[in-house]
């Protein structure tokens, strides 16, 4: 076995009740994140992979939203916890990064002073030079060139992929265990991206810092994750190691993904292989799997939707929720295109 | 009307020296100029008939500011835009009209670029209805055409764009871009803001519709990736300024310059033993 889980999500379940009735983001959603570990959460618009994060830690918290089940870290129940119990380990023990570089600083505040607040919100004691100084470091820590004369800066004054970094740092200030990323990179220049992504992995390395990566992109997946859960319409659809995932697929909502990519390491198709159709509503879902309408090797059991479980004798970790039994995957999988990928002199 | 014939022998798109310069100013009660940004500084290209020019480049570079000054949405500083060997920089309004026939634009954002307050029907008819097209009933039938043609159903013709999803959003501007047969159509990032998997299905039906109607496609993106798929030809844009240009291959496959170099290498492979190749090698 290997180290204990950081974090252990069971059964994770967040409803949000509309004019229209209860819509279920987020189903029935299992895994644990060990220190040290980059997990990667891929999936559509709606599939539920931001909401998962969020109600972590706790900010899906709201009149309308119903919550169930259990997120631990380090044993301690945190969907039980309080308000201010949550505040205090949000930054302090779980840290996010958003999307939206743009939109995650107040712009009317310096970068530094930014940093100083969320430090000092959390270690009152700390004084504002001890605070600076700290800001000086972390901004320096995640890449920012000069950051004596950076940490007064407005944020408009940061490019894109500085502000990021900045994100980053403010994240990193008070040492967390966990840093759940959420689309880190999607607003950022290929370059950019790059960048961010080897900052990432950095920390990851140096700091054994546990990493939650929330994504639509595949290609930033098989850059650093070393675990990925695919989800669904609020489901986990598939789980299994980084490879297990690109080499040997077995929902056919992963063969979606993966074959509708545009790769610059192989010719080009005539046509790129596509998912029909789009998303259900979470309101209105088809019953049993809820992939079923979009699937091409939909079948008489289908209706009824599979438990995750494992199905291949020797990946007892690679779990999937597909009838086909894995003889019929591996030939659908191969009719069906590029999907399931030859690995380059395997 | 025109009075010069349209040369059938010329490309039908030929930008040469192309510059987009925008004044920087300061001061309160009278604006000073202090400065220029070189937002597109001397671009050349063409676009052949039914071919797709793939413009490539990273947010700043000027490739939307060079769609814009193509279809005169603004007014470019200086240089020639040709459409079908007709200068058509200095053109007014009224000159321009006719040719909006000819040249028109998908946009990148799909919640944006759909007048909300209208019906799908109305929107993917207007340049019908405008350019005296079709009107009446006949409209509404080439409309409910136009929406089954890219995807969608002939119901939607009722329907407001806030009940559509980002891929049946782009598919309604796709359906509002090529209502009139246009010859040229200029996409400006019409995929990035779309899920993966709706890329695909977005950029099949602009291969689709582009064998079928024979367009021809300025198709801007920062997405090497999309771009390599789609295009036969590919400019790459840094900076106001066109750093290489050639066939996919050409550029793609054998880069010249630097910056193609980088670009390409900072694209994420979705092949994780490569990535780690990458890793060792870096």
């Amino acid at each position: 076995m290997s180290a204990r889980a950081l974090l252990s999500v069971r059964d994770l379940r967040v409803g949000f009740t509309t004019e229209d009735g209860l819509l279920q983001a987020v189903d029935g959603v299992s895994f644990d994140l060990r220190p040290g570990e980059v997990l990667a959460i891929v999936g559509e618009s709606g599939s539920g992979k931001s909401v998962t994060a969020q109600t972590m830690i706790g900010l899906t918290r709201a009149r309308n939203s119903r919550i169930e089940g259990s997120v631990e870290l380090a044993g301690e129940e945190l969907m039980s916890a309080g308000d201010a119990k949550m505040r205090q380990l949000r930054g302090e023990r779980i840290a996010m990064v958003f999307q939206d570089p743009m939109t995650s600083f107040n712009p009317v505040y310096r970068i530094g002073a930014q940093i100083v607040e969320a430090i000092r919100a959390h270690r009152p004691e700390t004084s504002k030079a001890e605070g600076r100084a700290r800001a000086v470091e972390l901004l320096g820590a995640v890449g920012i060139p000069d950051p004596e004369r950076r940490v007064d800066a407005y944020p408009h004054e940061f490019s894109g992929g500085m502000r990021q970094r900045a994100m980053i740092a403010m994240a990193l200030a008070l040492e967390p265990e966990v840093l759940i990323a959420d689309e880190p990179t999607t607003a950022l220049d290929v370059t950019i991206q790059a960048q961010i992504l080897r900052l990432l992995e950095q920390l990851n390395r140096e700091r054994n810092l546990a990493t939650i990566l929330i994504t639509h992109d595949l290609g930033v997946v098989a850059e650093i994750a070393d675990r990925v859960l695919v989800m669904y319409a609020g489901k986990v659809v598939e789980q299994g190691t980084l490879d297990e995932i690109f080499y040997d697929p077995q929902h056919p909502y992963t063969w979606g993904l993966l074959g509708s990519l545009t790769r610059l390491d192989q010719p080009r198709p005539k046509r790129l292989p596509q998912i029909a159709g789009s998303p259900p509503s979470l309101l209105d879902l088809p019953q049993g799997c809820p992939f079923r309408p979009r699937c091409p090797h939909e079948f008489s059991k289908c209706p009824q939707y599979p438990p995750l479980e494992a199905r291949l004798p020797d990946a007892p970790g690679h779990c999937d929720r597909c009838w086909l039994t894995p003889e019929e995957k591996g030939e659908k999988r191969v009719v069906a295109g590029r999907i399931g990928l030859e690995a380059p002199n395997a | 009307m025109s009075t010069a014939q349209p040369n059938d022998g010329a490309p039908l798109l030929d930008v040469t020296d192309l510059v987009k310069h925008f004044p920087v100013k300061r001061g309160i009660l009278i604006d000073r100029e202090v400065g220029q940004v070189r937002a597109v500084d001397g671009v050349s290209f063409r676009v052949e008939r039914g071919e797709t020019l793939g413009l490539v480049g990273e947010s700043g570079s000027g490739k939307s500011t060079v769609c814009r000054a193509v279809v005169r949405l603004i007014e470019a500083t200086s240089g020639s835009i040709k459409f079908e060997g007709r200068e058509i920089a200095g053109l007014g309004r009224r000159q321009m009209r006719p040719l909006r026939r000819q040249m028109q634009m998908i946009f990148q954002d799909p919640y944006a670029s759909l007048n909300p307050r209208k019906r799908v029907g109305q929107i993917v008819g207007e340049p019908l209805k405008r350019q005296g097209v079709a009107s009446g009933s006949e409209l509404r039938r080439q409309v409910q055409e136009l929406l089954e043609r890219v995807g969608l159903s002939s119901e939607h013709f009722y329907r407001y764009p806030h009940e559509f999803s980002g891929g049946q959003r782009q598919r309604i501007g796709i359906a509002r871009a090529i209502s009139l047969r246009p010859k040229l159509v200029i996409c400006d990032e019409p995929v990035s803001a779309l899920d993966v998997s709706i890329q695909a299905q977005i950029v099949n039906l602009l291969d689709d519709l582009q064998d079928e109607f024979g367009l021809a496609y300025l198709f801007v993106a920062h997405d090497i990736g999309v771009v390599r798929h789609i295009s036969d030809r590919v400019a790459v844009m840094h900076e106001g300024k066109i750093v290489e240009q050639g066939s996919v291959d050409q550029v793609c496959e054998r880069p010249q310059d630097e910056y193609t170099k980088k670009l390409l290498a900072a694209v994420p492979i979705p092949d994780p033993r490569q990535s780690r190749e990458r890793v060792r090698n870096r």
